[in-house]
């Protein structure tokens, strides 16, 4: 057994997979969140296995500003999550309708 | 040989953490799950030789983030009951055909690229430290280097302004 490129490629579509799963099943915005970054970073493993197969460095500077927009997504996501549950006391998206016509 | 099979642990490792993330109705045992799977993908980085995404995978994902995570379900509690909350009709089924439909997908679609691009596979010597990724990223990606920077800042103090102002509002409210 030889590991290749394809071994990580198809681990990295499955836990993206998961992820889209997750954000449409779930309804707490929470575990929806964690099922963004789960995407991301199977993103980031396609990034770094590409720069590995080729040869570049580059695919490891993608995957690190990838690190750095889902580090500040993450300070505002949950910023507006926890400014949500002051004023409503729950996390459960549905419950955010005030659009609805 | 070794390398396989310390890739099939892991992986296995990922898919557990990652099923049990969206199955969890805790979010502490989805967070878990998730720190689980962030663990198993640095360990990827490290067979891949991206020592240096591994170090800062580990640091910010299973140490940063997920305490931000911990730390927010610790503020607003955890509600068992809104796990699922209320579905359309068959959700879990069509949930379950979109996900296994969009893997199917990938995996038709880009596996002819992955097949024809093995034999490279390490065949390039490359080594991920933190010289030969700095020397890219300071030297090439300098302007977008500066403007991750930028945006860490926004990001900051739109996080400040959400709280500040945030609380202005309940103040409002409860004079009113």
């Amino acid at each position: 057994m030889i590991l290749t490129a394809s071994w990580f490629m198809i681990l990295a579509a499955a836990l993206f997979s998961i992820g889209v799963a997750g954000v449409l099943i779930r309804r707490n915005a929470l575990v929806m969140f964690m099922s963004i970054e789960l995407m991301l970073n199977s993103v980031n493993l396609t990034f770094v296995t590409v720069s590995k197969e080729l040869g570049l460095i580059e695919g490891q500077v993608a995957a690190m500003f990838v690190m750095v927009v889902a580090a500040a997504e993450v300070t505002v996501g949950l910023a507006i999550i926890v400014a949500v549950f002051r004023r409503r006391t729950s996390a459960n998206v549905d419950e955010l309708a005030e659009l609805k016509g | 040989m070794v390398e396989a099979i310390v890739f099939l642990i892991f992986a296995a490792v990922a898919m557990a953490g990652a099923i049990s993330m969206i199955g969890a109705r805790n979010p502490v045992y989805s967070a878990v799950g998730l720190l689980a799977t962030m663990f198993s993908i640095a360990v990827m980085y490290v067979l891949l030789d991206a020592h240096f995404i591994a170090a800062v995978q580990v640091i910010i994902y299973a140490g940063a983030v997920m305490t931000l995570f911990l730390f927010v379900i610790m503020l607003i509690g955890v509600d068992k009951s809104d796990a699922y909350g209320t579905q359309v009709p068959a959700q879990r089924i069509l949930t379950l055909v979109v996900a296994v439909g969009l893997f199917a997908a990938i995996a038709l679609a880009a596996g002819s690229a992955w097949v024809t691009g093995s034999d490279m596979f390490g065949a390039v010597d490359l080594n991920g430290t933190i010289e030969n990724v700095a020397d890219e990223l300071f030297g090439t990606w300098m302007i977008v280097f500066l403007s991750t920077v930028m945006l860490l800042t926004i990001a900051a103090l739109g996080t400040i302004a959400l709280a500040y102002f945030g609380a202005d509002v309940e103040d409002e409210e409860a004079t009113l």
